[in-house]
């Protein structure tokens, strides 16, 4: 069956389950009971994931841990399950980001305790079995049912404008789905006509030899499902409203690991299903990737509100995500999928720091504080340290990630590689802007002046997340020779698949290009 | 001596209908000398019967057969529609038991009687292999559901409902019997497998203006029960007056035998007539569907929204319908019955809105109800998740059937349309969600707590829904099995 003979991407994917089950038999107002519950099943649930990244061979570019049975056989639906190289890191990324999520919401979360850590195991179990469904039904299906808890998380745990901000975040991501639904449905009629299969199996839908037209509806469809996932620009708009209600752990989640859903989306599914479509969009991804990147920077300068200000950043980091990805180059891939780790650290723990700002003074805007170094020394050092990550300062994961997607990009679109470069010089305008506002400056306000450093809980939460700042800075190789065989595939299949398409494409125009000749000679002999 | 012979009657083929017609006697025997104490064992006495009607059912699984000279079909597919109608019975007793104390007025013999006679034409509906068979038992159906929509006789939005219910339904009966005339001044016979023969045989009466002229007015009267555009103006009007579990009931119920019927009379009488009526029905599914859902939307009460999300589903099955393939008629099974369990649920959680002579069917009534009612509210957004379509509810896995089905069939664009249709639908299901849970209470509801038997009939339906999402093979296969043994 697998390499460990046992079930353990089912038991992962499945085990928060049992954590909810649990959940719903505790009294509702013994709180602490309800987190420690919470927080055990988290951990546990992070701890086992761990044996997936041990027992993970980097050589080969296979699925690893597969399981398969069979679902509704007369209609192709299986449960078949897998990882390799490219999901492995943002699986363990969501079970690492879940206890954090717990912990960060222990004293932000007072109202509906229960109900709050029963979204949050369900939003990790749907995470996860997204991340490894190899059945496209299967996908969809976890994909859709991520909405569920974030939807609630948002809608119940949220700001002022919640309802709104739920609302948008729901349709917005359903209505790009249903297409891609469509879509899935398409291919599987198409295999069936090619293959006389009913299946839904992606790795037998890989194979298929789509004609050029109809690839080029089905990859819009899939394109505009994960770009409003990423988000990408222009379909970013519901991410703001989204991350500035959400509660503190919701924001981590959904910058953490909701996002990467989009990216992993296209390297799992649109660009290996259609390799050629996704060739002749490329210049449009990779023009829309770099107005992001500037554009994100640029509108997150002007944000008084410091949520709203790592939110837009958010749209600025996936733009690099998104250009690496479409650079179509190791260095470009790899540098995608690691600045997509780097964001769920990063924005993960500016996320968390914002939070604790918030619970200690009810208010997110930059103008009321000030100074806030002086009273908070150990906030300070972590908030540098987030700071530093996310503008990619040499020695900080962040630089990995962002050199690597230059590189690549360099190497395939110099043009737009120097305008995303200035996105990083943006980038750390509107960083090192918001700190020297917030952290240094005169600590004129009252308030400010009472105010608690972290304590022993908060300083748990954030280290986890500091360390891994340094860890993927200092010793990216170990991250990266994980992703190299998955990566090298992704890259030779899709070289294969565009050049197999051109050579085709190429032969047709040559053809027709022959037979107007030819008619044009006929004529110019009758006349 | 003057030998007279008895007839062989085929018995078996018919138990779960006698089972459902002796109960309802029963029920209504009981009711006159068992005085008041007796009343109380009415609901459980209707459960029995219809529990042995379903035991009875499936002794018949399998059985293929014409019973009674052609007038009735024992066949798969009306097993199905049976189970399906069994179901919903079932299921509204048991929420009309707890529903007995907002709404006394059913407490009684009738009430019961009535739903069981209604279950019995239903199921009949499903099963006719005549012309006239199909006409009796949709009248058998209709006229218990035209009193049942009265049943809150105080109440005068009621008595409006069945009234318009019943003048409506009446001119729709004309409509449907004068199709039946005209198609067998036609061709001759009302059976409804003879004709399917007639048409083969003799292609050219397929465009007679009398055949023409009769399956048009057929559509006109079948149409009118499955709430198609234009014919589902009486829904909203009739679905707001009549008592809740009885709106649940005709959503359901009436829906599937009316589809049923439709589809035996459609795909075996008329088959050969399914490019004339492709393009008709294209339009009708996409108008019936996008009409329902738009509407939606700006409704205040959840009995309106639901009877015009009622108009939006049936345009969906209308899809599989245009679609018309033996899978897609497995489809349409699988979505009625998918459709049954959420939309009783969804009724059973309204009907529970309630005390004693005082209903809250207003949306805004919701609001804080997920919290202060968590089971209510629990089931309610399973309910209004399966609806909506997504994952893993059985509405989503109707859906997968009958957009994959449309799709193969090569409707791209009544996919799409489906699509953007359950995207609309998103807003206005959700909107009862954000009502429970992210918003408070308005006002002091104080509604009665449900009873044992409305815990039992929402937990039924909610694993029905799941199930049906998370495991469909069972109930797929069989519906499978069902569309392949139509005689």
């Amino acid at each position: 069956m697998n390499q460990l003979g046992f079930p353990l991407i089912s038991f992962v994917t499945f085990f928060p389950i049992f954590g909810v089950l649990i959940l719903m038999f505790i009294d509702k107002e013994a709180k602490d009971t309800l987190r420690g519950t919470a927080m055990v099943f988290a951990v546990i649930e992070f701890f086992i994931s761990l044996p997936l990244l041990f027992s993970f061979q980097n050589g080969t570019a296979a699925m690893q841990f597969v399981e398969r049975y069979q679902w509704l056989e007369s209609a192709g639906l299986s449960y078949f399950v897998g990882l390799d190289g490219i999901s492995i890191w943002i699986i363990l990324l969501a079970t690492f980001l879940t206890p954090v999520c717990v912990l960060c919401s222990w004293t932000y979360i007072e109202k509906r305790v229960k109900e709050f850590m029963i979204c949050l195991l369900l939003l990790e179990t749907a995470m996860i079995g997204a991340l490894v469904s190899l059945d496209m039904i299967l996908f969809y299906i976890f994909w859709e049912l991520m909405l569920i808890p974030m939807y609630l998380l948002i809608g119940v745990w949220g700001g002022d404008n919640r309802i709104y901000a739920a609302v948008k975040f729901f349709i917005y991501t359903a209505a790009g789905s249903v297409f891609m639904l469509l879509s899935i449905f398409f291919l599987y009629y198409l295999n069936h006509k090619y293959t006389g299969i009913w299946t839904f199996d992606l790795l037998e839908l890989y194979k298929l030899d789509i004609p050029v037209s109809t690839q080029f509806w089905l990859c819009l469809s899939f394109f505009v499902s994960f770009a409003i996932k990423v988000p990408m620009f222009p379909l970013h708009t519901w991410l703001p409203d989204a991350h500035v209600q959400a509660p503190t752990a919701g924001s981590v989640i959904l910058a953490g690991v909701l996002l990467k859903m989009g990216t992993y989306g296209f390297i799992r599914f649109a660009i290996p299903l259609f390799p050629y479509a996704s060739s002749q969009f490329t210049p449009v991804v990779v023009c829309l990737a770099v107005i992001g990147i500037i554009y994100g920077a640029l509108v997150a300068m002007i944000q008084p509100d410091m949520k709203k200000l790592v939110a837009y950043s958010s749209v600025s980091h996936l733009g690099y995500v998104m250009l690496g990805i479409f650079a179509f180059n190791l260095q470009g891939v790899e540098g995608g999928i690691y600045q997509m780790l780097n964001h769920g650290i990063s924005t993960g723990a500016l996320f968390l720091i914002v939070g604790m700002l918030y619970e200690r003074r009810h208010t997110r805007m930059i103008k009321d504080f000030g100074g806030i170094a002086k009273v908070m020394p150990i906030f300070a050092t972590f908030f540098m340290i987030a700071t530093l990550s996310s503008i990619a300062v040499p020695g900080t994961n962040g630089f990995v990630g962002e050199f690597m997607i230059l590189v690549g990009a360099f190497r395939s679109f110099p043009i737009y590689a120097v305008f995303a470069t200035s996105g990083a010089i943006l980038g750390a305008l509107y960083m090192l802007w918001m700190y020297q506002r917030v952290m240094f400056q005169p600590l004129d306000k009252e308030e400010n002046k009472k105010l608690k450093d972290l304590n022993a809980r908060e300083i748990v939460t954030l280290l986890p997340l500091a360390l891994l700042v340094f860890v993927m800075g200092f010793f990216p190789g170990y991250f990266l020779r994980k992703m190299d065989a998955s990566c090298e595939h992704f890259l030779k299949n899709y070289q294969q698949k565009v050049a197999y398409y051109e050579n085709r494409e190429g032969n047709h125009a040559a053809k027709i290009a022959a037979v107007l000749e030819q008619d044009q000679v006929r004529t110019a002999v009758v006349d | 001596m003057l030998e007279f012979i008895v007839p062989a009657l085929n018995l078996k083929a018919i138990l779960p209908q006698i089972t459902l017609a002796l109960t309802a006697l029963t029920v209504l025997l009981v009711d006159v000398f068992a005085g008041k104490e007796g009343k109380t064992s009415l609901g459980a006495l209707s459960l029995t019967g219809v529990a042995f009607a379903l035991i009875a059912l499936f002794m018949n699984r399998g059985s293929f057969e014409a019973a009674y000279a052609g007038m009735l079909m024992a066949d798969g597919f009306g097993f199905f529609i049976t189970l399906v109608v069994g179901c919903v019975v079932f299921l509204t007793i048991l929420v009309s038991m707890n529903y007995e104390r907002i709404c006394p007025s059913i407490k009684s013999g009738e009430y019961y009687c009535l739903l069981l006679f209604a279950a019995f034409g239903m199921s009949f509906m499903g099963n006719a292999g005549n012309l006239i068979m199909v006409f009796v038992a949709l009248e058998t159906m209709s006229i218990s559901i035209y009193v049942l929509a009265g049943f809150k006789r105080e109440d005068g939005k009621s008595i409006e409902s069945a009234l318009k219910y019943f003048l409506l339904g009446a001119f729709a009966s004309g409509f449907l019997l004068y199709g039946f005339a005209l198609v067998y001044g036609a061709s001759g016979t009302l059976d409804i497998v003879k004709l399917g023969n007639f048409f083969t045989a003799n292609p050219l009466m397929l465009h007679h203006p009398m055949v023409l002229g009769g399956v048009a007015l057929m559509t006109v009267g079948f149409g009118f029960k499955v709430a198609m555009f234009p014919f589902h103006m009486w829904t909203p009007d009739v679905y707001e007056g009549a008592p809740s579990v009885v709106t649940g009931f005709m959503a359901t119920g009436v829906k599937a035998a009316a589809f049923a019927a439709l589809i035996r009379v459609f795909f075996v009488a008329f088959g050969a007539m399914q490019v004339d009526w492709t393009a008709i029905m294209w339009l009708a599914a996409f108008l019936t569907m996008t009409i329902g859902n738009v509407v939606a939307i700006s409704q205040t009460s959840i009995k309106r929204m639901l009877a015009y999300s009622s108009i939006a589903h049936a345009g969906y099955i209308l899809v599989a319908f245009v679609v018309g393939s033996e899978v897609a008629r497995s489809a349409v099974l699988f979505y009625l019955m998918g459709y049954a369990f959420t939309n009783i649920g969804a009724f059973a959680v309204v009907s529970a809105m309630g005390r004693k002579d005082e209903e809250f069917n207003d949306l805004a009534d919701f609001s804080g109800v997920g919290f202060k009612y968590p089971f209510l509210g629990m089931m309610m957004t399973i309910f209004m998740f399966s609806m909506a379509g997504i994952p893993p509810a059985a509405g989503f896995m109707g859906k997968f059937f009958i957009f994959s089905e449309a799709i193969k069939g090569g409707y791209i664009w009544l996919a799409i349309f489906g699509v953007i249709n359950s995207v609309i639908s998103l807003y206005y299901y959700l909107g009862v969600i954000v009502r429970m849970y992210f918003r408070e209470p308005e006002r002091e509801l104080n509604i009665i707590a449900p009873a044992g038997t409305l815990v039992a009939a929402l937990s039924l339906a909610a694993f029905g829904v799941l199930q049906m999402g998370i495991f469909p093979s069972y109930i797929w296969e069989l519906a499978r099995e069902s569309a392949k043994m139509i005689m």
